[in-house]
């Protein structure tokens, strides 16, 4: 038995409601440094909705949300993305009008030293810094493979390599802790498999991840532990295995089987 | 006691016309997310539409009106078609840029045509104003009055109670469901421009006797009927009629007692104070979950 | 090559007077030139970060009124029995104080108007012009209404040798106005080039994406909205002391939809766009008021910016860019020396 590692990431009686309707009725569960783990359920289940209190894009209407020694509750998600704890979106992650180098430029923005003075005056700092980007930019598009589509506009990627250029951005932001949502959705089984090699690899190098996806053999040979939510509360918790023959998640799912078509 | 009576009286008497610029922009922004800037040209056409049957036509004043709002319906119609519909779907910059560029167009082309100077319209009412107590009140007023309460009871009767109206609502609240229960989204789109512009055109027919008629008097229009639409809420057809009254009262109460040269400024005031304090207008519900 | 090029358009720039001999045709030359400044204001905010607009014009009268009263003086009382004197200050003093006024205006319009875009933000800002035109029409103790702030002086400047220096020339103002329009190219340059320019595209591209990265979204629009009010009132600056009355009409909206016409049809987001719409629109009216009515003039601009928008939506200097780069579809793999040229987004 392992040493249990150290929380990172702890949701606890987080609750989100919409006038009334409630789309997080009571959501607890927590994040180790290092694991991935997915948060699964059926549609409407709350997924993205706990992306966005996590990432400050929603408030939370009760409950807290603490990343490490910080409350993230009240902070802005341009605050919350500069702790470590960065997110990509379900579809559009990527700035389509932005050539693909340009994208993980713009991604590298917190790690540029230049101040506004620098810029204006072109000083040697501003030469520096944009040195550096430049280098750290091409580093991160060697990692994720896309560094033969550097001058390409990210609208004219080819659809997983738009999610591929979606995670370089996210990863140039420096993250420590990497939330993905629906990554390998509209993927063949080529790209998903490249694409969990991916986030291993990424996983190897510090970060760890929180995954939400419907791909539901992508998220059990990826994950380490596995979250299940529905109607707007968790039902079940544990290791792929475990989850795959809990009674519960599979009654969840299957007034969803139609759909999944 | 008695001037604010009659400040009153006033602000009730404009607040309908306003009311009915409010009400066709609104519905034209809620159901088109098109910002149209050629509102307050729609709204000089009416009253130099009026102008021109009367004068240079010899048409009775009634009359003229009424072919003032119908004209004003088909220019709204020909706008949408021949500018709008070739660029639906476009981000609403780029709707903007080109209603900029029709509303300079058709201001410019006013200016030609009947110069700088202001024209008067000559109506069938008696001079001599309506003594109601201690305020008094022209008939011409009261005939406005009269008349814009008439438009936007027809107005809100239209979209509750016919099937176009149903239509123009079902889209409002949904356009792609709209389009899949059959509804024609692009004749909806015209309808809306259409009906929108018919009101501008009223507003513009009914104030044009009231006050000058000028190349220039729907710069101010314009700006007003977006004072009205942000006060009411963008696309809340109920919060430009009461917004319309509003303004009418805000800026009749400021120009008798703050400062009249300021009659004009009270709506872009009233637009900063409430984008300040409730961007989404005064006559909103609860957010709706997106 | 590169190089070759910034530099022959400064030759082109600093010998115009040299090649313009005739004083009128110098004369629409400077106020085209100050025209070009306020549009590459625009530009940063319109082409760069994606806010549209339209009360740009508030900026440059703000800039022109302020640069003026500093240079005039004035004395007026304000409600609450204060009483403020101000004796004149040298001319040269109005250029900062224009630049620094309307700043701090643009701030307070950003700050107060970032939170709502969109059709608001282009609503907020006509109003902020309007309320301003109305301001300097009523306020008539500040702003002589619609008498006009008449004998605005020139710049003087204090040259060794020779002393005080007023700047009645025609020649020397132009170079004055080609000075501060350069120093405006570069500081736009230098900014949307840096992770600040990226920054604000990547706002306009993509909103909760950039947030997502770390970028402080308001920070960057305020940013913006201060840098090109402060150009818009240097350029403001330049228009009262070039043309020495101003009146309340130079808050009138048809001066920003000169702008907006400019920066579009150049192509916004672009660094040449706002010359390039602003050299035209600047010489057309000459060409064209010897033919037509004005009237007739602003009804072919505006026929104008709807064709524009119609058939060229992005702007004459891209659809120019992206003849060139299909004609030489070479395609040679980029190295980073380019890439980091790159850095003017291609939107």
């Amino acid at each position: 038995m392992m040493p249990p590692a150290e929380t990172i990431l702890s949701v606890e009686n987080v609750a989100v409601h919409f006038g009334g309707l409630v789309a997080i009725s009571d959501m607890t569960f927590s994040v180790s440094r290092g694991e991935i783990v997915a948060l699964i359920g059926p549609n409407g289940a709350g997924k993205t909705t706990a992306f966005n209190v996590i990432t400050g894009f929603l408030k939370a209407t009760s409950g807290e949300v603490r990343y490490r020694t910080a409350v993230l509750n009240g902070l802005k998600p341009h605050e919350i993305s500069r702790l470590g704890l960065v997110r990509t979106f379900q579809r559009t992650s990527v700035f389509q009008e932005n050539s693909v180098f340009h994208n993980v430029m713009i991604g590298l923005h917190t790690r540029g030293r230049s101040k506004l003075w620098d810029t204006l005056l072109g000083t040697s700092r501003e030469r520096e810094s944009e040195r550096e980007l430049v280098n750290a930019a091409l580093e991160i598009l060697k990692f994720v493979g896309l560094e033969h589509r550097t001058t390409t506009l990210a609208a004219n990627l080819a659809y997983g390599e738009q999610r591929l250029l979606g995670v370089a951005l996210a990863l140039a932001a420096k993250p420590s802790m990497l939330l993905l949502d629906e990554p390998v959705s509209g993927m063949n089984a080529t790209e998903t498999a490249r694409f969990v090699k991916l986030v291993e690899k990424i996983r190897d190098a510090g970060t760890t991840i929180l995954l939400v996806e419907h791909d539901m053999q992508m998220v059990m040979k990826v994950s380490d532990r596995v979250v299940v939510l529905n109607y707007g509360r968790i039902i079940a918790e544990g290791a792929p295995g475990q989850i795959q023959n809990n009674p519960e998640v599979i009654r969840a799912y299957l007034g969803q089987r139609k759909k999944r078509a | 006691m008695q001037e604010l009576l009659q400040h009153l009286a006033n602000a009730l008497l404009l607040g309908s016309t306003y009311a009915l610029l409010g009400i066709g922009l609104t519905l034209i922004f809620g159901i088109m997310r098109v910002v149209n800037f050629t509102h307050g040209e729609l709204y000089s056409f009416g009253a130099y539409a009026v102008f021109f049957l009367e004068a240079a036509l010899g048409v009775n004043f009634f009359v003229a009106i009424v072919v003032a709002v119908i004209a004003g319906c088909l220019l709204g119609a020909l706008i949408e078609f021949a500018l709008l519909r070739p660029i639906q779907g476009a981000d609403i910059d780029t709707t903007m840029l080109v209603m900029i560029g029709a509303w300079i167009f058709m201001q410019n082309s006013e200016l030609l045509y009947w110069g700088g100077v202001a024209k008067s319209i000559k109506t069938p009412f008696p001079e001599a104003p309506l003594q109601l107590g201690l305020i008094s009140v022209s008939w011409l007023r009261i005939f406005v009055l009269v008349v814009g309460s008439v438009l936007i009871v027809a107005t809100y009767f239209f979209i509750d109670h016919t099937k176009l109206g149903k239509a123009i609502r079902a889209t409002f609240q949904d356009h792609d469901t709209a389009a899949l229960m059959g509804i024609n989204i692009k004749g909806i789109y015209t309808a809306t421009f259409a009906l929108g512009s018919g009101l501008a055109a009223a507003a513009g027919a009914l104030l044009g006797p009231v006050f000058l008629v000028t190349p220039t008097m729907g710069d101010i229009a314009s700006l007003k009927a977006f004072a009205i639409v942000i006060l009411g809420g963008l696309g809340n057809i109920t919060g430009a009629t009461i917004g319309g009254f509003i303004l009418a009262f805000v800026e009749e109460l400021g120009a008798g007692y703050v400062s009249s040269g300021y009659r004009d400024a009270m709506g872009f005031v009233i637009i900063i104070v409430i984008l300040l304090f409730k961007p989404t207008g005064l006559f909103t519900r609860a957010d709706r979950i997106g | 090559m590169k190089r070759a090029l910034p530099i022959f358009w400064l030759l082109v720039l600093f010998t115009l007077p040299v090649w313009l001999r005739d004083p009128y045709f110098l004369h629409i030359t400077i106020i085209t030139a100050i025209f070009i400044i306020a549009a590459m204001s625009l530009n940063l905010l319109l082409g760069y970060t994606g806010q549209l607009s339209l009360g740009h014009v508030a900026f440059f009268g703000i800039g022109a009124y302020a640069s003026a009263l500093t240079s005039l003086g004035f004395d007026i009382e304000l409600p609450g029995g204060l009483h403020i004197v101000h004796a004149p200050w040298p001319a040269i003093a109005g250029f900062p104080v224009g630049i620094v006024v309307a700043g701090l205006c643009g701030y307070m319009i950003g700050k107060l108007s970032f939170k709502v875009r969109g059709a608001y933000f282009v609503i907020v800002t006509i109003s902020f012009a309007e309320v301003m035109r109305l301001v300097a029409l009523n306020w008539v103790d500040l702003t002589q209404g619609p008498l006009a702030l008449n004998n605005i002086p020139p710049y003087s400047i204090w040259l060794p040798g020779i002393g005080e220096y007023e700047i009645w020339s025609k020649v020397v103002f132009f170079y004055v106005v080609a000075a501060v329009g350069v120093a405006c190219y570069l500081i736009i340059q230098r900014l949307v080039q840096s992770r600040i320019g990226r920054a604000m595209v990547a706002l306009k591209d993509n909103e909760s994406l950039a947030i997502s990265v770390g970028i402080d979204v308001t920070r960057y629009l305020v940013l913006a909205a201060v840098m090109s009010a402060a150009m818009a009132g240097a350029a403001g600056s330049l228009y009262a002391h070039y043309v020495k009355i101003i009146d309340p009409e130079i808050f009138l909206f048809i001066y920003t939809v000169t702008m907006v016409i400019m920066v579009i049809t150049g192509g916004k987001g672009t660094l040449a766009g706002p010359i390039v719409g602003g050299v035209i629109f600047g010489f057309l009216p000459v060409v064209v008021r010897s033919y037509v009515a004005p009237a007739v003039q602003w009804m072919i601009y505006g026929a104008l910016m709807i064709v524009i928008v119609f058939l060229l939506p992005r702007g004459i200097v891209p659809a120019i860019e992206q003849y060139f780069l299909n004609r030489k579809q070479a395609d040679r793999p980029p190295d980073v020396a380019v890439l980091a040229d790159l850095d003017a987004p291609k939107s």
